[in-house]
């Protein structure tokens, strides 16, 4: 029992993090109509350059400005020079461009500091782990993770709801040429929302970085997951943002950490830990799958 | 012009292995055999995605599942033990091609069914997301050698021909290209075709015409992850090797890229566009270790600057000089 608990809890920290990346997605495509496959590349220079000024200054508060201005100048820069000829263009040739920023980030990255992955330490006042209930200890830092996602969300939500530039951005998603007709500086609304993005691509990537080793590709891992965030919870939506991002933190969690276990109740040990492997991997899309027979729109649509 | 176009452009792709010397050497033989497979997928994804305006980011997965399908057979075929118990294994091209495209045609079927019930951006990402899963799936397949893939030690056989020599595999892989390019074009120019290309410019009104889109859709859907299977299985055989690499998103993408490059919704820029792609990034790869650095901003001014295509850009310059 104690053991569900703590697979939960690492569910929703997942969760969360994937919700920092699917809601910078989702307002990004909401708005401009962009899909930005070098959002997760904006994930890992987050946590590199967090990684870096961490192991330089062993200071955690210079590590997290410094991921966070990394990712937003690179998003910035980003948006300047490639996105903004993109807008008016379709998918196809937005998917096709951002999938050459992503080979040059990479590729950047690996010039820069080679192919080795670095790793983190967790700052010190989170280090440790708290009782949750009597029993059951869990790591602060988690907890910290989750925490901060939550205040993320419900800034979003005061943002979004209470507002004018969120007024602004709910227009634009619903109909960006109206908002524009009634003499907005749409430009400005498509850069705020493409700096909020990146600040939280940048933010969740500084955040994983000592949860898991910083390494080339880690974007790319946590970009397709988002997309599956994204199509469940309903392209453009918020809302669905952060249930999509629970659903798919939680699942595939608990499918990784109890599938292979169930299966060996029936199987070898090795091949069900393979099997086990293979099958939660999967787990996430086959939800996918699920919720597009039932919603083919997603589970909180956008628009109608 | 296209006719032209074509005729030349196979006439000169078949030529290539009789001056080895004008093109740098036999060893180039094998560089051009994988131009022209990836030829092939890049075709079939053409299908889809030029004329009938689906953008499928995951036709990796069929070129993988072709390929490990010639894999698996030829594991089981070693080992004498038949496949799930029930099939048995085997090394005979004509038997494994097939194979290869009935089980990429029926995992686009499925995955197809699915991913066609949503359009736009969603399709985008449900189509990357399932080709994910068969990518995790293989990776997980410890049996056929999960994440370091499954070696094939001798290629398939077919009649008395040696598939070890490239030149061989060359024209194998030349002959299939050029039966799928007849094909699409056959499909192009009939009815079928004539709906596909209206899907692309208006749905809605193909739908309003009466015309039920989603089957029209799922067909070429299929034929194009067939196409992909039987490029894969070839490929297998050329490289004696498959491995989950070769269902890579990435690889999604290159072929995304190769039809773009060579020019959408055209018979034969695709074939134009794997040629360059592959070529670029082999000159690239010789160049320097880090290739992917210059290959990014490159795609990035392509897809900037270069609409149509080479193919688009070849025919602008005849019609010119045509006035």
């Amino acid at each position: 029992m104690t053991l569900v608990l703590e697979q939960l809890l690492n569910g929703v920290q997942l969760g969360v993090m994937l919700f920092m990346l699917a809601a910078g997605l989702t307002l990004i495509f909401g708005i401009m109509g962009v899909i930005n496959l070098a959002h997760g590349s904006l994930f890992m220079v987050g946590a590199y350059a967090a990684a870096v000024t961490a192991a330089q200054t062993g200071s955690f508060l210079l590590a997290l400005v410094a991921g966070l201005a990394a990712a937003g100048v690179l998003g910035m820069v980003i948006e300047f020079v490639v996105l903004r000829r993109l807008y008016a263009r379709d998918h196809l040739d937005q998917v096709l461009a951002t999938f050459g920023l992503i080979l040059f980030f990479n590729q950047s990255i690996i010039l820069i500091f080679g192919r080795q992955p670095m790793f983190v330490n967790i700052p010190p006042a989170f280090q440790g782990a708290v009782e949750l209930l009597p029993g059951v200890p869990y790591p602060i830092y988690r907890l910290v993770i989750i925490a901060v996602g939550i205040l993320v969300a419900l800034g979003l939500w005061v943002l979004i709801t209470r507002t004018r530039i969120g007024m602004l951005v709910r227009a634009g998603a619903t109909n960006r040429e109206m908002v524009r007709a009634l003499g907005v500086d749409i430009r400005l609304l498509y850069t705020v929302v493409f700096g909020l993005g990146a600040l939280l691509a940048g933010l969740a990537g500084i955040m994983a970085g000592p949860l898991t080793s910083v390494q080339v590709g880690m974007g790319e891992q946590i970009l397709i997951l988002t997309f599956v965030v994204v199509v469940i919870g309903g392209i453009g939506s918020v809302r669905g943002a952060v249930f999509g991002a629970l659903l798919v933190g939680v699942v595939d969690t608990m499918l990784r950490a109890f599938l292979p276990g169930f299966l060996r109740t029936m199987m070898a040990g090795s091949e069900a830990d393979a099997l086990g492997a293979g099958l939660s991997s999967m787990g996430v899309y086959l939800l996918m799958a699920l919720v597009l027979l039932l919603r083919p729109k997603g589970l909180f649509p956008a628009h109608g | 012009m296209g006719l032209v176009l074509a005729l030349l452009t196979f006439a000169a792709l078949a030529a290539i292995p009789l001056f080895p010397d004008l093109v740098g050497g036999p060893a180039t033989i094998t560089l051009f055999a994988r131009m022209i497979l990836y030829a092939i997928a890049a075709v079939s994804l053409n299908l889809i995605l030029g004329y009938g305006g689906l953008v499928s980011f995951g036709h990796a997965a069929y070129l993988g599942l072709g390929g490990y399908t010639v894999g698996i057979l030829y594991a089981h075929f070693i080992s004498g033990s038949p496949f799930l118990g029930l099939i048995p294994g085997t090394n005979q091209l004509l038997v494994t091609v097939p194979a290869a495209m009935l089980v990429s045609g029926l995992f686009a079927l499925a995955i197809g069914a699915l991913s066609l019930r949503t359009t736009g951006v969603q399709f985008i990402m449900i189509t990357l997301a399932f080709a994910q899963m068969v990518f995790f799936l293989f990776v997980s397949l410890k049996v056929y050698g999960g994440d370091d893939g499954l070696i094939v030690r001798r290629p398939n056989v077919l009649f008395d021909l040696n598939l070890r020599d490239t030149t061989t595999m060359y024209y194998i892989g030349l002959v299939a290209l050029a039966a799928y390019v007849w094909l699409v074009a056959r499909i192009v120019r009939s009815r079928f075709g004539r709906v596909l290309t209206g899907l692309r410019q208006n749905e809605r009104r193909m739908a309003a015409i009466g015309i039920s889109t989603y089957r029209y859709k799922l067909v070429a859907f299929v034929i194009a992850g067939m196409g992909a299977g039987l490029a894969g299985a070839l490929m297998a055989n050329l490289q004696r090797f498959v491995s989950p690499d070769m269902l890579a998103w990435t690889k999604s993408g290159e072929l995304m890229i190769m039809v773009i490059l060579g020019g959408a919704g055209s018979l034969i820029g695709p074939i134009w566009g794997a040629i360059a792609l592959v070529g670029m990034e082999t000159a690239l790869a010789g160049w320097t270790e880090h290739w992917q650095f210059w290959l990014g901003p490159i795609l990035i001014c392509i897809v900037l600057f270069a609409r149509g295509g080479l193919y688009g850009f070849v025919a602008s310059l005849l019609k010119r000089d045509g006035r």
